[in-house]
């Protein structure tokens, strides 16, 4: 895998570095990035599909698709493309994420 | 006592609606799923990332100032509820969460003014890691100063394909191409109309030629297109035009055929809802004020009919002066030189969508193997063969028994494309078919939530 994919950040701006872990890897991303982006920045998807079609990363970037929801080891779940990412956040995309809601 | 109004939305359509019944001397409630105010075109960008106005709203920065200012003057006059979201409606009674509680809020008026998602055709491996919507292309860079991926190709149909494209190419993204799928004559037939609003028109055709400057190709008539990749990434791009298959490296694909209104909360209230051949789906019924087929429900901006942010400030001065009137207030400005303004840009959105046609074609030709859902990965066949077995003949049915449009996406991204597809197989026409009913929460919401309500109210 050598050749980058994923987000290209373009305007990094005067930003506070924020340190998380995807799948147990310390990455690194910046202050006012949503987790989808630090995610992507990282080139990981948000989770695995829970129906064996690949890996899925977010499509709409506001809230709407439902297709960035993330797990948190701490067992949190969470919409990427509208979450800050935090210091001290361990995202685990290897695992489907069902996501709960109520009249499904 | 003084009749409480709620806006849902503080996009231009919302804000507007505020501030006339700022000046009337009301003080309404304003309530936004977002942190911060300004609505899709006037996103607003994360904290440590602002830039100046002319680099994030380019031609608009001017509108886009004027706006924050407006809401930002507005201040205590009226109760804003930022990172709200309305999630249901019944009768009177708003359901609302802010994250932590969840709350019911009565109103006497409301105006929804919910804005609209991107329109969506499926193209097979569209579910692949970097392939996002234009609008979601365009919020990555405005918002979060980052592009898709760092080989990006745009297709689909509609003004945003330009505009994202130029503005990924202007921000030092790699554009590799912009594919359309509409024809350059169709374009050509849209331009009469479109000459309602000549500066818009023109800032359009600079676009197009600032893509030229930066020798990115504009293909024309594209058909067949796939996204390839394994499942992980997208590598790449194949489609045909001209009956020759072509091909591109890329990494990140925007797609995306104009937009939809987001109109769950209108329907959840009970508004009357029929075919509007203009934008192709369906739309509620509303009169030339905004005014619903429900008492003292208003509707505004680009939830009621894609005309853009112009149009939805001046739907939103419109909404609430009916909202006033209704009252037996006066407005505050006169309403004439308003409804001619809209009827300008209803021309101008009929010229768009001769120019850019939704492509029924690429949705009823979807290959039985793509998929049509992406919430639950369903394909296309899959959908196909539900329907021919049960012999539905309307979206509801087939989508209890097929799922589809019944995924957390609620039919945001399947729904125009299912119509199509039920139309072409024994269906009811597209002018006849009802639209997907939605249920609350409009958007999925953490169980959390209903669980920690639900202990404090026991307790
Ligand atoms: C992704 C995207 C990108 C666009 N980019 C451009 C562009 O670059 N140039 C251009 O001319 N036009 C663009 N448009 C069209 C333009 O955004 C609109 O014409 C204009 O913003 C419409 O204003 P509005 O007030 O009707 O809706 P919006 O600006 O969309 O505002 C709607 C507001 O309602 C809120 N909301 C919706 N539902 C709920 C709920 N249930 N509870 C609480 N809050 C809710 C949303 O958070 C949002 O802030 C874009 C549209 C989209 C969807
Ligand atoms: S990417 Fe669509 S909801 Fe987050």
């Amino acid at each position: 895998m050598s050749v980058p994919t994923g987000f290209r950040r373009l305007v990094p701006g005067n930003r506070r570095t924020i340190r998380f872990s995807i799948d147990g890897q310390p990455v690194q991303a910046l202050a006012g990035d949503s987790v989808l982006t630090a995610l992507r920045i990282n080139m990981a998807p948000a989770r695995t599909s829970e129906f064996g079609d690949g890996s899925r990363a977010g499509f709409c970037l506001m809230g709407a698709c439902q297709d960035c929801w993330v797990t948190l080891k701490d067992g949190r779940r969470l919409r990427a493309c509208e979450t800050p990412v935090e210091d001290g956040m361990d995202i685990i995309t290897s695992l489907p994420s069902e996501t709960q809601w109520p009249g499904a | 006592m003084a009749r409480r109004v709620v806006i849902v939305g503080a996009g231009p359509a919302g804000i507007r609606a505020a501030e006339a019944l700022v000046q009337a001397g009301l003080r309404p409630v304003v309530i936004d799923r977002e942190v911060k105010s300004g609505g899709q075109i006037y996103r607003r960008p994360a904290e440590g990332l602002d830039r100046p106005a002319e680099h994030l709203y380019g031609g608009d920065a001017a509108k886009a100032r004027a706006l924050h200012a407006t809401f930002d003057t507005l201040g205590t006059s009226i109760d804003y509820r930022p990172r709200t979201e309305v999630f249901g409606i019944t009768e009177n009674l708003l359901h609302m969460h802010d994250g932590d509680r969840l709350y019911d809020l009565h109103f006497d008026d409301l105006i929804l003014a919910t804005g609209a998602t991107d329109r969506i055709a499926p193209i097979p491996g569209w579910t692949q890691p970097g392939v996002y919507t234009l609008g979601g292309a365009q919020i990555a860079l405005k918002a979060q100063g980052c592009a898709i991926g760092h080989r990006v190709a745009f297709v689909g149909s509609g003004p945003l394909l330009t505009l994202v494209a130029a503005q990924y190419a202007a921000a030092g993204a790699e554009v590799a191409a912009v594919l359309d799928t509409s024809s350059f004559a169709a374009l050509r037939r849209g331009l009469p109309l479109m000459a309602a609003r000549p500066g818009l028109l023109l800032r359009g055709l600079k676009l197009r030629a600032s893509l030229r400057r930066h020798d990115i190709p504009y293909v024309t008539g594209v058909r067949d297109i796939r996204i390839e990749g394994d499942g992980t990434r997208v590598t790449g791009l194949r489609w045909t035009v001209k009956g020759k298959t072509r091909h591109l490296d890329c990494d990140g694909v925007g797609m995306g055929w104009h937009l939809r209104s987001e109109t769950q909360l209108a329907q959840l209230a009970g508004c009357a809802f029929g075919w509007d051949p203009v934008g192709r789906q369906n739309a509620p019924d509303i009169d030339d004020m905004g005014r619903s087929s429900c008492p003292h429900v208003y509707l505004a901006g680009d939830s009621t009919r894609i005309l853009g942010a112009d149009g939805a400030e001046t739907a939103g001065y419109l909404a609430a002066a009916a909202c006033l009137e209704d009252m037996e207030r006066p407005a505050p400005f006169p309403v004439a030189r308003l409804l001619r303004r809209m009827q300008l840009m209803r021309r101008f959105a009929r010229g768009i969508a001769m120019a850019f046609p939704y492509p029924d074609d690429i949705c009823t030709d979807l290959p039985d193997e793509a998929l049509l859902c992406r919430c639950e990965a369903i394909t296309a066949g899959d959908y196909r063969a539900t329907i021919a077995k049960a012999h539905a003949i309307e979206p509801n049915r087939a989508k209890s028994l097929s799922r589809v449009g019944m995924g957390r996406c609620q039919g945001r991204y399947c729904g125009a494309v299912a119509a199509r597809i039920l139309a072409v197989n024994g269906g009811l026409p597209l002018e006849q078919q009802p639209g997907l009913r939605p249920q609350a929460p409009v958007r999925p919401m953490p169980m959390r939530l209903l669980r920690d309500n639900a202990e404090e109210t026991a307790g």
